[in-house]
């Protein structure tokens, strides 16, 4: 044996300095964009729980005698065509698309990641057939897809997450699959494949933690357009049902009323959808900044 | 070679102090650097990474990144302060006065740019336009030697060699005819033919230019071939300076007393004795600094070392020292004792015996032969060293023994007499673990969102079978025998440095007792005194171990200090194999020959020198006969082109694959200067 066994001095490793994900928090909370789309959406979360509890009236009592007054100070946003109040509406009408998108951006996240990792990673005539018919899928426009699915199973927000959920799987799969390109590439999976790894283990402890990053920017990102899908699908009745206050059912029972000069019933709702997207695509440049400085 | 024209310095730095804003606080890179370049001279800086090599470089054009500013001190260029030049100024300083060479030539130049109008805009923004800025550029790439320039014009970069777009770069460095030319590491990521061009090169222009020359390179090598006088940067300050043949010959700090000791040179070889190392590591940037810097990797400090910082010592000769012993420099006592036990000579039957391999991809439709009919044997407890150009197929090979890319139909690879299967997944699971690597890059080949525990109980349950308590008391002893310790456990690779990510990365390779260890350039991303550490660990793991090495390297130094057998190899074919001192001392083949005449020597030995004209051939359009023949520099005539040599015996067990015969090349070869082994 020789001398040189003794271990050599060696440096205490540098546990000061921040880890990766400290790093992003870090610079996302230096971040106006991603702060201020935060605000944005924790104003709407809140008064998706917390909201029926202090609107001035009930969202789904009608008052007939009331209805299409303009905007006053008894009814701030005005009333709608039953005479219910438009703002206590906008206010408490977060709470169905609130859960409705998140899911369906769940599920196209989860369905996504799995089959990006697996067409990535094998490559080959599985990535070559997956991914043309991914490409076919994203071709065919989501109402013709929510159309199909509602004749089929009926409407009912689970289509409406199903249907999202699948329909957005495939944009994450491709972002996946580009990132998994990336990756499978470097030694580590050779050192993975060296000691006879499964295919599941080298894509989901192997693989999968390094390329969250892309993940969640993806997702947040998505999480903007299932807003404006969920709104959308309402507006065309696929989507959520009356009685529910929701924003694009109500400007879908309103937007006739407009030609009459009524606009009230339909502007705020309008709004309130626009300021949620907006929010979240703050929140999503936030992020993606966050992870490429 | 000093140009006396011009009587002002081409660059004087004083008391140059830089820092980069690291988390809301200022740390030091550089600490008062003293430093001039007369007119016409080369000077080169040297030192480990973390140095501050190149911040000098970007002070000097005030190129630092945005978190870096200049905290003290003056630069001079031409006698003009830099530092007081406004952004008009500055600029027609860049664009007339200084020139910088990268060590990426890739990303030197525009991907999207044709070389001509990369090189025409340079002329263009001096006012030349038109023909005549072609004809300049035209004029430029003859200039640099480049083979059809009028070709190379036209020409995208990604569509010329490493080697050529370095020469385009240096090109488009002297269009403005500088008088300061900046090279930093100009030559790292080149092989090494390919390097000793670039390196003539820049010789031969420094003759017929003005310019005076900074060149930054952690290769003392380089250095001393190509500079009149060195400076030794260490923690941001200069710790010697002087002529570069006293600096290199009779060196007066201890850390470039350690840093010359660290290089495996004389032909060393790991039977001979371990390499020395530098214990400890660099100060980090910004550290607080009491007394010498160096102090603490210095078997020769004393009280006075640690308590009062040395000034620069006049040694007179223009010699500088910032060493309060610099008498007693080179009594520097070795950190890594020289002894080891003896190596028992070795009988045993081969561990791995390859017969007749090839691996044939497809290029554009065309058969590119990788690895063609490649035999080879070796011991347990040898090290096979594979040397070679890049694209001569050395890690091809590699990823065929490994089983990562399954070889053509025919020829054998058998492990301890049984044969293996082609690709891995057919493999026993004895023979996975039997055959590991040692990949060139950490970075990549350690799993970045893993702890190293993670990593290497992974590589124990997986490779050694084991669970529980067992693994636990294994895994103890493994980072002990990487000579990590329990606190490098439980971070992940990044919070760790290259030298000891590699060793977490030697640590996996081992986990599950292999027999054959690929090591694929596994220092060349480390300095020379990690690199020492680690030729070190591996020569030690292998003599307890009885493990035998592939040791592929473009550093045919540590390739030598390694190696027991060496395999030339060149467009996928073994040109010359044989035990490593027959090898090296020869008689060798051209290439080979070629090869080693390559290699910078720190002693400025150099007798003969060839030079390989030239890119390596395309695979997948290898010419015919010997392959060599259109580089080669003693090629006899016709039957070169058209027949292939065979690999015949020179000596017992010395093979090599050349029409001349061997007698005759003992003869040509004859005039060159054997190294002592």
């Amino acid at each position: 044996m020789s001398a040189t066994d003794t271990p050599v001095s060696l440096p205490t490793p540098d546990t000061a300095q921040r880890s990766p994900w400290g790093e992003v928090l870090h610079s996302l909370l230096r971040s106006g964009t991603f702060l201020t789309g935060l605000a944005i959406v924790v104003f709407w979360i809140v008064c998706a729980l917390f909201g029926q509890h202090f609107v001035p009236y009930d969202p789904l009592a009608s008052d007939i005698i009331d209805a299409l007054t303009p905007p006053a100070a008894n009814h701030w946003f005005g009333t709608d065509q039953l005479g219910r109040d438009v703002f206590s509406r906008v206010i408490v009408g977060s709470r169905d698309i609130l859960t409705v998108a998140p899911l369906a951006t769940i599920l196209a996240t989860i369905a996504g990641t799995a089959l990006g990792l697996v067409i990535g990673y094998f490559r080959g005539i599985v990535d070559d057939i997956v991914s043309r018919v991914l490409e076919a899928f994203m071709a065919i426009p989501v109402v013709i897809i929510a159309l199909l699915a509602i004749v089929a199973l009926g409407t009912s927000k689970i289509t409406v997450i199903v249907v999202i959920g699948l329909s957005f799987a495939p944009i994450i799969a491709r972002t996946v699959r580009s990132a998994v390109l990336a990756e499978r590439e470097l030694d580590y999976v050779a050192a993975a494949k060296l000691r006879h790894e499964g295919a599941l283990h080298t894509m989901f402890v192997e693989i999968l933690p390094n390329v969250i990053p892309p993940i969640l920017v993806e997702t947040t990102v998505r999480l903007g357009y299932a807003i404006f899908a969920v709104a959308t699908l309402s507006f065309m009745g696929f989507g959520i049902q009356p009685p529910s206050p929701d924003w694009g059912l109500s400007i879908s029972s309103n937007y006739g009323m407009i030609g009459g000069g009524f606009w009230w019933t339909v502007l705020f709702d309008a709004l309130a959808i626009a300021s949620l997207v907006i929010g979240v695509n703050l929140v999503a440049d936030g992020v993606h900044g966050a992870f490429n400085d | 070679m000093t140009d006396p024209r011009q009587a002002a310095n081409a660059l004087e730095l004083k008391d140059l102090s830089v820092a980069y804003r690291v988390g809301r606080r200022n740390r030091a890179v550089l600490r008062n650097v003293n430093l001039t370049i007369k007119a016409g001279e080369a000077y080169g800086l040297v030192g480990e990474s973390g140095c501050g090599k190149s911040t000098v470089a970007l002070s000097v054009v005030r190129y630092l990144p945005r978190n870096g500013s200049i905290t003290g001190g003056s630069i001079a260029l031409d006698g003009k302060d830099v530092m007081k030049l406004d952004a008009e100024a500055l600029r027609r300083a860049r664009a007339d006065s200084v020139s910088m060479v990268y060590q990426d030539p890739g990303k030197a130049l525009n991907p999207s740019l044709r070389i001509g109008r990369q090189l025409t805009e340079i002329f263009e923004l001096a006012g030349v336009t038109g023909q005549a800025a072609e004809d300049k550029a035209l004029a430029m790439l003859n200039r640099v030697r480049i083979s059809d320039p009028a070709g190379v014009m036209q020409r995208y970069p990604h569509q010329l060699s490493g080697g050529m777009q370095q020469r385009v770069a240096i090109a488009m460095a002297l269009a403005n005819d500088p008088s300061m030319l900046i090279l930093d590491e100009p030559t790292t990521g080149l092989d090494a033919t390919v390097e000793a061009e670039v390196l003539d090169l820049i010789g031969q222009l420094r003759r017929e230019l003005s310019a005076s020359i900074l060149f930054i390179s952690h290769n003392l090598a380089v250095v001393s071939n190509m500079c009149d006088r060195v400076g030794v940067l260490y923690a941001g300050m200069l710790v010697e300076e002087g002529s570069t043949r006293d600096v290199f010959n009779d060196p007066r700090h201890p850390y470039t007393v350690a840093l010359l000791r660290c290089l495996p040179s004389g032909g060393q070889r790991k039977d001979q004795g371990r390499l020395d190392t530098i214990p400890g590591f660099l100060p980090g940037i910004g550290a607080n600094i009491v007394g010498c810097a160096f102090a603490d990797r210095c078997a020769l400090a004393t009280e006075r070392c640690r308590a009062e910082p040395p000034p620069l010592y006049e040694l007179g000769d223009g010699r500088l020292s910032r060493c309060h012993y610099h008498d007693k420099a080179q009594s520097l006592p070795r950190a890594t004792p020289a002894e080891i036990a003896a190596a028992q000579p070795k009988q045993a039957p081969p561990v791995l015996q390859v017969e007749g391999l090839n691996k044939t991809y497809a290029s554009h439709g065309r058969p590119l032969r990788a690895v063609k009919d490649v035999s080879v044997s070796l011991r347990p407890g040898e090290t096979l060293g594979l040397v070679g150009e890049s694209g001569s197929g050395k890690t091809t090979f590699a990823r065929l023994l490994l089983g990562l890319v399954a070889p053509d139909d025919g020829g054998s690879i058998e492990l301890e007499g049984k044969k293996l299967a082609p690709r891995l997944a057919s493999r026993s699971e004895d023979q996975v673990k039997a055959v590991q690597i040692v990949f060139q890059n950490p970075d990549s080949a350690l799993n970045r969102s893993h702890s190293i525990r993670h990593i290497l109980s992974r590589a124990l349950k997986r490779l050694g079978g084991l669970t529980g308590k067992k693994l636990d008391n294994r895994l103890e002893e493994l980072v002990r025998s990487v000579r990590l310790t329990d606190r490098h456990l439980a971070v992940k690779p990044r919070q760790l440095s290259g030298g000891l990510k590699q060793r977490v990365a030697i640590a996996r390779a081992f986990a599950g007792d292999p027999r054959i260890v690929v090591c694929d350039e596994p220092t060349s991303a480390l300095d020379v005194s990690v690199q020492a550490a680690i030729l070190n660990l591996l020569a030690d793991l292998q003599s307890r171990q009885d493990v035998s090495y592939i040791f592929i390297s473009h550093d045919l130094g540590v390739v030598r200090y390694l190696s027991d057998k060496i395999a030339v190899l060149y467009l996928g074919r073994i040109m010359e194999f044989g035990p490593s001192e027959a090898v090296f001392s020869g008689p060798h083949h051209p290439y080979t020959e070629a090869l080693l005449s390559a290699v910078p020597k720190l002693d400025r030995s150099e007798s003969a020198r060839i030079r390989l004209d030239g890119e390596i051939p395309s695979a997948a359009n290898p010419p015919t006969g010997c392959v060599f023949h259109t580089r080669c520099p003693r090629k006899i005539g016709a039957i070169c082109e058209t027949k292939e040599p065979e690999l015949a015996e020179a000596q017992p067990g010395h093979t090599i694959r050349c029409h001349i015969p061997y007698d005759e090349l003992a003869r040509l070869q004859k005039p060159k200067a054997v190294e002592p082994a």
